[in-house]
């Protein structure tokens, strides 16, 4: 039992060896707890209580896809061992946050941060507070709310600053010493960012502005520019019940797709190029755009009041094939590593459901309570997650 | 029983506010109260409201009401602001913000029901 080496007492089918790529995590956001499942067995193995205040949750895995670190509404941070079954640590680092990374080599956790703005940094195998970078100070005074972070090769991290219009990336080779390179004007009120698979971009989109902001992390001394400048046209957008989330974002076959602000729209831009080359019409405005692993289909699920809806976008006609409602408030879809299936959280009927991604058909169904987020250890591996 | 109590006194300054806000005279407290009841969803559609509130509202503000993108919706955050600015600002949001216009789904009075609600912190229980 090499994993038992800590001394610590394992639950007896844990005892069993087993690797953990095929492993996840369910957030249950309204009880504060997180589901360990299996996508394999398309099982719950355990469920884990005492996380506090996961309205809002995001996750991210160790590199040897054991540990998930759960960062919380609340500002709390939590390292989840997933084979024990059980909290290994968990630290208050701020009182409103928003999500997290963590750096290439996997030895350094970010937390970004609403309230106070700003990213921390922490050593992954304790939760060692090593640097603290506060955001800069808005018009009130009150350092601005941190969006966007990602990791970046190079020991970096990316992040977006929504009340200053800012995108900074934070060398953190040392992380006891992080050192900042601020882009500032990049636009108004960024909500939002992503780096692309290969890690080379950084985007973030703007709530403020039609327009997403580009940084080229292979050359930042040519500075953030604008793409999909004025995508709306100078048309009034409709009200926007729910930010879109980026990270999870579709980049295929060449292509990327975007969710657009305000508009019952996915926008496709060329990655060549950063022009747009289309707009698939959907069913609401968009939240998460993802691809399959393969590329060939991008699923989006919707903002209120289209939240029941999930539509699946062939990527090579650029057309929804299929309109699927796989019950009430979908709030995330996450593939397995290779993408034979997705699953897909309904907050409001409690489950999560399976899909097969060739036949889009349900094929599982699980129980839930009122889950949100779900996120599988294939994670570990890529850039920007 | 408290909570109860709480909630009349604030029904009474929603309607004063709204009264004022809307240019009529301002109404005297018994009469306020009764425009207040008067105006109350019903027990099911105040249910709906309060989910609303939670998952919607919550998707900025947080679920509990302590604050995201969007500020924080507690007593003590919403103390200084006027119940009417608050009833303005949920239906017709606020522009230069992230704060969308809720009219197509909140009603006017449903609005004023909801900021009593959020300015005496009784947005969990039945109602």
């Amino acid at each position: 039992m090499l994993f038992l080496a800590g001394g610590a007492t394992l639950p007896a089918h844990a005892q069993q060896m087993r690797g953990t790529g095929d492993l996840g995590v369910v957030i249950e956001r309204a009880a504060g707890r997180v589901q360990v499942i299996d996508t394999t067995a398309r099982s719950s193995l355990a469920t884990i209580d005492g996380f506090g205040d996961l309205s809002h949750a995001s996750v991210v895995f160790s590199r040897d896809g054991r540990y998930a670190y759960v960062f919380g509404r609340d500002g709390a941070l939590s390292k989840v061992d997933m084979l024990a079954q059980r909290i290994e640590r968990r630290i208050p680092q701020a009182s409103n946050s928003i999500g997290g990374a963590i750096s290439q080599d996997g030895r350094v956790v970010a937390a970004q941060n609403y309230t106070p703005g700003g990213v921390k940094l922490f050593d992954a195998a304790t939760l060692e507070l090593l640097a603290d970078v506060r955001a800069t100070p808005g018009p009130d005074g009150v350092p601005s709310k941190v969006v966007g972070l990602a990791d970046a090769p190079g020991g970096k991290f990316v992040a977006s600053l929504f009340d200053t219009g800012e995108i900074w990336v934070i060398d953190a080779a040392n992380p006891r010493a992080p050192k900042v390179e601020k882009f500032t004007g990049v636009g108004k009120q960024p909500y939002d960012g992503l780096v692309t698979p290969d890690g080379r971009w950084y985007i973030a989109g703007l709530f403020g502005e039609d327009g997403l902001a580009l940084l080229d992390l292979w050359h930042p001394e040519r500075g953030v520019k604008r793409i999909l400048d004025k995508y709306g046209r100078g048309e009034e957008k409709l009200p926007v019940y729910k930010m879109p989330h980026l990270r999870g974002w579709a980049v295929a076959a060449g292509y990327a797709f975007l969710p657009a602000i305000g508009r019952n729209e996915v926008l496709v831009v060329d990655t060549r190029d950063w022009k747009e080359v289309a707009r698939v019409p959907v069913a609401g405005q968009p939240v998460f755009a993802i691809a399959r692993p393969d590329a060939r289909q991008v699923w989006v699920n919707f903002a209120f009041p289209d939240n029941g809806k999930v539509q699946v976008i062939d990527t090579e006609t650029r057309a929804v094939v299929k309109t699927l409602e796989p019950g009430k408030a979908v709030l995330h879809l996450e593939f397995t590593p290779r993408g034979e299936a997705v699953w897909i959280s309904a907050r409001d009927d409690n489950k999560v459901v399976v899909y097969d991604t060739a036949t889009l058909a349900p094929v599982a169904t699980l129980a839930a309570d009122a889950p949100s987020g779900i996120f599988f250890t294939a994670r570990a591996a890529r850039m920007g997650f | 029983m408290l909570r109860r109590t709480r909630t009349v006194v604030a029904a009474v300054l929603v309607a004063s506010s709204a009264a004022v806000a809307a240019g009529g005279a301002e109404a005297e407290g018994p009469v306020a109260v009764a425009v207040a009841a008067a105006l109350a969803p019903d027990a099911a559609r105040q249910r709906e409201l309060l989910r609303l509130l939670k998952q919607d509202c919550g998707s900025c503000h947080g679920m509990r009401l302590t604050g995201g993108l969007g500020p924080p919706l507690t007593p003590e955050a919403l103390r200084t602001k006027p119940a009417a600015s608050l009833v303005a600002t949920i239906v017709s949001g606020r522009p230069g913000t992230a704060m969308p216009p809720w009219r197509r789904f909140v009603s006017e009075a449903e609005a004023e029901w909801l900021v009593a609600r959020l300015l005496t912190g009784a947005t969990d229980g039945s109602p």
